[in-house]
């Protein structure tokens, strides 16, 4: 039995140590708003938190994640996740969505650690988000409204 | 009569003993002090088989130049065996292994054959990265068995913005010069700390973990930065 920390509830899930962190939450604990994309630590799909680093969730063995806390898409901070989200919404960002949970625990921690970020700022925190849409532009109009909307 | 002869002799040979004895003290002293010496970054340093023709101005008998040119020859034969092992050790320090993490721009290399790092990762002020991509988001405490996924060690990172220790592009002897300029290393201690470097530092032993090790063993590699150490460091000619 593994102990888990996943937005702020506690959790035993009885998987190997080795399952990836992604599957732990997607299919154990149901939180399905984390994506698997490429499983390689390529794409950014399966970004989520691990006391506040944006890891790579698909190459992340659940041992990783004990003695710490998990966040995703679900249990993102309100004073990150809404103005991200009503700056998502503003802008019609996503296309067919698939990255976009990934996209925005990306963008979350670029305005949680830069309150004014420029387009080099944001080019630099997003650059490791694949979307096969291109909705990279409309990705970075949203955040800098959305970093004005946090003010 | 005979006695007084006997006497002389004996003083001169004490004499001339006394003489050598100092000459050779002090052209050796010359020779331990080049020697340990920590040259600064630039061309304007000296290499090791130098020193010796400083004694010039000191030695004139034929003994003494004698004695000259000895030590100079082996000094030269030190330096040339210490410039050879820096080119072996400079193959390792090359290599995708070493280099990838001391690249010349702010985007580590990758792979085999050191293509710019995918996901445009970047360094970072204190070479972990920046915001979502930090080198520990997905190089994690070990290697991970699979093809083509991240390889992992405690502390991965590059060397920070204000000390980038750049490999990529550097000739023998622009990276001999630069391993032994503080404000390139930030060793305190050349020889100590450089070792130590090679020896212990968690990357470097797990340069040969994944993919295609380096050319020489870690043992190898830590033998001839040791012999380029102990030769006097020399600085390769180009």
């Amino acid at each position: 039995m593994i102990n888990l920390k996943v937005n702020g509830k506690a959790y035993d899930v009885d998987v190997d140590p080795s399952t990836p962190i992604l599957w732990v939450l997607r299919d154990t604990l149901g939180l399905t708003g984390t994506k698997f994309g490429c499983g390689a630590a390529q794409c950014g799909a399966c970004t989520v938190h691990l006391n506040g680093d944006g890891i790579r969730s698909c190459i992340s063995p659940v041992s990783r994640a004990v003695g710490k806390e998990i966040v995703t898409i679900e249990g993102l901070d309100p004073k990150l996740s809404k103005p991200l989200e009503q700056a998502w919404i503003q802008e019609d960002v996503p296309q067919c969505g698939y990255c976009q949970s990934g996209q925005i625990m990306a963008a979350a921690i670029l305005l949680r650690d830069n309150a004014n970020p420029d387009d080099r700022d944001i080019d630099d925190a997003m650059t490791g988000n694949i979307c096969r849409c291109g909705t990279y532009q409309r990705i970075r109009k949203a955040i800098h409204v959305a970093a004005k909307l946090k003010k | 009569m005979s006695m007084e002869k006997t006497n002389s002799r004996t003083q001169n040979r004490l004499r001339l003993t006394i003489y050598l004895v100092l000459t050779v003290g002090f052209a050796s002293a010359m020779v331990l002090s080049a020697g340990n010496k920590n040259y600064p970054a630039g061309n304007n340093h000296k290499d090791p088989a130098e020193p010796a023709t400083e004694n010039k101005t000191i030695a004139s008998s034929p003994i003494d130049n004698k004695i000259e040119n000895t030590f100079r020859d082996v000094n030269k034969q030190r330096a040339q065996e210490s410039k050879e092992a820096f080119l072996a050790a400079y193959k390792v320090f090359m290599h995708p292994r070493c280099m990838n993490c001391h690249p010349k721009g702010d985007v580590p290399l990758q792979g085999d054959d050191s293509h710019l790092h995918a996901q445009g990762v970047k360094r970072g002020p204190d070479g972990k990265g920046l915001y979502a991509l930090k080198c520990k988001n997905c190089h994690q405490d070990e290697n991970l068995n699979g093809d083509y996924l991240p390889p992992g060690s405690p502390g991965w990172h590059l060397p920070p913005v204000n000390m980038r220790m750049v490999f990529e592009g550097k000739t023998p002897r622009q990276l001999a010069i630069q391993f032994k300029d503080p404000k390139f290393t930030g060793f305190k201690n050349f020889k100590k700390d450089m070792m130590h470097h090679v020896e212990k530092e968690p990357l470097v032993l797990h340069s040969w973990t994944y993919r295609a090790p380096p050319p020489l063993s870690h043992e190898e590699f830590v033998a001839k930065v040791k012999e380029w150490i102990d030769k006097g460091a020399a600085i390769p000619d180009k």
